[in-house]
């Protein structure tokens, strides 16, 4: 209960309600509430539950604000305007996609397996709406601060993969059957590298509680650490099951995956829930690796958190707009030679520096930085060697088209 | 350690996003890799060789746009050529020089439609293909303005085209072949250096040169694998011998040559388009005495043209009366299928659809 | 320019192969005998001044008394073209001809189309089944005796 109070805006609001010599000191301005200090943790379970909703819905606007964002901006990339109809700017282009995609026929497949068919969808969304409760969207604004947080993180995203090899498994498709098992290959041989990524960040803030993380971050860590922060980005966009890494769903080869058989507002929860992740996966990697809250303070910290957070999103979004898809072999050659290696690189970087300089000053940490760049690259510089296209010779010669006249 | 598995046969399509039509394969599966794969079409049959019989030549045109409806003025081009040889007409030069910029033009929107799906295929999420299509969309505007329509054009007749090409029409092809050569470079710079496409196609689904040339196999598929055939420069048609230009040769005949060969015939039909331009004279596009109602004598005639997609050729024979005794149609398309099974056994499933768009097959055309 | 020949040349050189093979000489092409068409295709593919390489087009055209089927053929080394005919049974009845799939691969697809359209028979084919019609389709539509 204390380390939920450390939030503002929770003891805002519950102070409004319970009446406490604590309340009374912190805010002057409301005073105290109308519920005695006895019955204080029905003011306690009204704040949790008028936040969480703010919340839930909060997320649920953000993905709407991404379907819409992500089609204009895309529709950009492609030389192309993107939805305009509805709306200035078609903003309203989601919700005309929500009551359509709610108002569709629901249908299961004869072959399904009714109970793992149905609790798929419900299992994608509900893992990645508690990946909020930890995220800071802003000084001292947290709904709590749980000291394992970067822990709860990444256990919280692996259940993912459960979800889509329900979905893949009982929805009774081939498709989706193909989708599921490469959905568990995958997100299994990422959750490593994402790990490790972390490990980097942990190391040197010396804690796991996320708000530590950022505080700790005097130069943003994906300046300090870059080897960390470009598994941890790679990583979480195969988390996220986004292209370059979509072969789960893979629409030119799979159809959809695992969401073959899905309809109506099932496939809606799944459309939710992936977009969900993308907006947690962003504050996450907000919070871990660009410095949270932190910026000038021309801004206040709400805005500088919801800048990187767009700018972070857009990233995605550029990603998924450019890269052609892996293949299946080639995604997990990738996790399990290249990322895997990098970030015990960055590890043992990090941990060789902490001895050097066990409390380093701003300049030590600006020459750490300076050694961790040669790191990260002369190692992408041997591992692109190693793994990357090689081109194909021919007689010695590198392979060309031939013109004959 | 081996896992015991057991394989997995799936119909993939006639209806699913990458077949490029109604295509389907029987494919069997064990784990991510191909057994076996069995090409199942018919589709989209419409018996158009059957309904050639029943129309007059000049109806047949509008038969042949949809046979292969990503590239119809060669279609009408390689049937016309057969007419003009059957019934011994001699076509009026601007028709002539008319026809083959319709048909290079035709050439470009083929292939960018072509290498656009095949990066499709390859699952990049619509963007190089959206950039290919914008092009493609400069090109149908151009064919609107020749005859009216966009994809179905019937635009030849024996002896030349049925109409010249409005004032309009010049400076936007010259616009046009301004604009062009940088937009494939931007395709170039964005793609076939791409790591990420580099090994997704180097290496996968190779076609060696004999096995190619005995099964068949023509067009941009057959250079890629270091074949010197093209009909436009061996066999000239039209008036392809006074017109200078050079053929792509591939070294391996893998999915990332058939692309490149593709990209770079791109730049050869803009080359021709040029010298068609200087060629030009005013003049009829038709000779007047050319009849609507060709009675070609007895008799029959094959001319394969260089489609984009390959030789394309119309086996036509005449009784002596207003429609063709018989019409067979050579298709590409559905030769250059032949070595499917061959190209992808033993390479993973997404290699499959990528080994299938590098071909550059057209169901229209397939199954007729 | 590809050469195309002439009856008389291609007749020549047929019968440097076999001197029976040839029925009838047209002014661009052949009819030669189903019996020997297999023996004289594999020497037309080899023999140093043939090496007929691709196998353009193969077709089958229902002259209402008997039916015949055409081969175009093309060597990319020489750069020459030959038109060969053969007619195939006695009338309509029973229309045969060997396959050439084990010559040329490239007659795979088009000698199972001419099955399925015009009910012309390959002798050891592979795979010979309908192609673009279903297997329980009745006849085979490009006959000019098929209705509806």
């Amino acid at each position: 209960m204390n380390t939920v109070l450390d939030s503002v805006v929770f003891k805002f609001i519950y102070c409004m309600l319970v009446s406490s010599d604590e309340c009374a000191n912190s805010f002057k301005i409301i005073g105290s509430g109308f519920i005695s200090e006895k019955y204080a943790i029905i003011g306690f379970l009204i704040t949790a539950f008028f936040l969480i909703f703010i919340i839930v819905n909060g997320a649920l606007v953000g993905v709407l604000a991404l379907i819409w964002g992500e089609r204009r901006l895309v529709g950009r990339f492609q030389a192309r305007l993107g939805p305009n109809r509805w709306g200035p700017w078609g903003i309203f282009t989601p919700v005309a996609d929500a009551i359509k995609v709610m108002f569709k026929e629901d249908i299961s497949p004869t072959l399904s397996d009714k109970f793992v068919f149905i609790l798929a969808p419900i299992l994608m969304v509900v893992p990645v709406l508690m990946i909020f409760a930890v995220i800071p969207f802003g000084e001292a604004t947290f709904l709590t601060d749980l000291n394992v947080g970067v822990l709860f993180v990444l256990a919280i995203t692996s259940t993912n993969t459960l979800s889509v090899l329900m979905a893949g498994w009982g929805s009774g498709n081939r498709y989706g059957i193909i989708g599921g098992l490469r959905a568990v290959a995958m997100l299994l041989s990422y959750e490593i590298p994402m790990a490790l990524a972390a490990v980097g960040v942990i190391l040197m803030a010396g804690s796991l509680s996320i708000i530590q993380v950022i505080e700790s971050q005097v130069i943003p860590y994906a300046i300090f650490q870059p080897l960390g922060f470009l598994t941890f980005l790679i990583a979480s966009t195969a988390e996220l099951n986004r292209s370059p890494f979509d072969i789960t769903e893979a629409e030119s080869e799979l159809i959809a995956g695992y969401m073959t058989e899905y309809s109506s507002m099932k496939f809606g929860l799944f459309y939710l829930g992936e977009f969900m992740a993308t907006i947690a996966s962003s504050a996450i990697i907000v919070c871990l690796f660009l410095g949270g809250w932190k910026g000038p303070e021309i801004l206040p910290s709400h805005f500088w958190f919801m800048i990187k957070w767009i700018l972070m999103i857009c990233v995605f979004i550029w990603f998924r707009a450019t890269f052609p898809r892996l293949r299946v072999d080639q995604i997990m050659e990738l996790a399990w030679k290249g990322l895997f290696e990098l970030t015990l690189i960055n590890i043992l970087s990090i941990a060789i520096l902490m001895l050097i300089w066990p409390d380093p000053s701003i300049t030590e940490l600006w020459i750490m930085t300076g050694i961790k760049w040669i790191v990260f690259f002369v190692s992408l510089w041997i591992f692109g060697k190693l793994l990357g296209p090689k081109p194909l010779q021919k007689n010695g010669v590198a392979r060309k088209i031939v013109l004959q006249k | 350690m081996s896992l015991r598995t057991e394989p997995v046969t799936m119909n993939v399509g006639p209806i699913h996003p990458s077949t490029h039509g109604v295509f389907r394969m029987r494919v069997t599966f064990d784990g991510e890799e191909i057994v076996d794969v069995e090409p199942v079409i018919g589709y989209l049959h419409r018996g158009s060789e059957k309904l050639a019989e029943e129309r007059t030549y000049t109806q047949v045109v509008t038969l042949t746009d949809r046979m292969d409806y990503v590239a119809s003025m060669t279609n009408n081009q390689s049937y016309i050529l057969s007419v003009e040889k059957l019934a011994g007409i001699t076509p009026s030069p601007r028709g002539v020089w008319l026809r083959m910029i319709a048909a290079e033009l035709q050439r470009i929107a083929s292939h960018a439609v072509a290498n656009g799906f095949l990066i499709n295929d390859l699952g990049a999420w619509h963007t190089p293909l959206l950039y290919m299509l914008r092009e493609r969309e400069k090109i149908l505007e151009m064919f609107e303005m020749l005859c009216g329509a966009r994809i179905t054009n019937s635009y030849l007749r024996p002896g030349g085209v049925f109409m010249d090409a409005p004032d309009q029409f010049w400076p936007a092809l010259n616009r046009f072949l301004d604009e062009m050569p940088n937009r494939i470079d931007d395709i170039e710079r964005l793609l076939t250096t791409n790591e990420i496409v580099l090994i997704r196609t180097q290496n996968v689904g190779v076609l060696k040169k004999d096995e190619c040339l005995n099964a068949s196999i023509t067009g941009p598929v057959l250079r890629a694998s270091g074949v010197d055939w093209d009909l436009r420069d061996k066999n000239p048609y039209d008036y392809y011998d006074q017109i200078e230009f050079s053929r792509p040769l591939g070294e391996i005949g893998d999915n990332h040559d058939r692309f490149l060969v593709r990209i770079f015939e791109m730049r050869e039909s803009l080359k021709i388009l040029r010298q068609c331009i200087e060629n030009i004279e005013p003049g009829p596009v038709r000779p007047k005495e050319v009849p609507f109602l060709v009675r070609p004598p007895k008799g029959d005639s094959y001319v394969p043209i260089e489609s984009p997609k390959g030789e394309l050729g119309f086996y036509l024979v005449s009784d002596g009366g207003i429609s063709p005794f018989r019409c067979h149609v050579r298709a590409p398309s559905l030769i250059n299928l032949t070595l499917l099974r061959e190209m992808v056994l033993g390479d993973k499933i997404a290699d499959l659809f990528v080994t299938f768009g590098s071909i550059d097959v057209n169901m229209g055309e397939v199954d007729r | 320019m590809t050469k195309c020949f002439s009856g008389e040349k291609i007749c020549e050189l047929i019968d440097e192969i076999n001197p029976q093979s040839v029925v009838s000489t047209n002014s661009d092409s052949v009819h030669i005998q189903p019996e020997s068409a297999l023996s004289v295709f594999s020497e037309l593919k080899n023999k140093e001044n043939c090496q007929f390489n691709l196998l353009n087009s193969l077709t089958a055209v229902d002259y209402i008394d008997h039916f015949e089927m055409v081969y175009h053929l093309t060597s990319t080394i020489h750069n020459h073209s030959i038109v060969i005919k053969i007619i195939c049974g006695e009338g309509r009845k029973e229309p045969k001809v060997s396959s050439v799939v084990n010559i040329w691969r490239g007659a795979d697809l088009q000698e199972r189309e001419v099955w399925d359209l015009m009910g012309i028979t390959f002798e050891n084919h592979p795979n010979l089944k309908r192609l673009l019609l279903w297997e329980e389709f009745p006849g085979h539509p490009l006959r000019k005796d098929y209705l509806r």
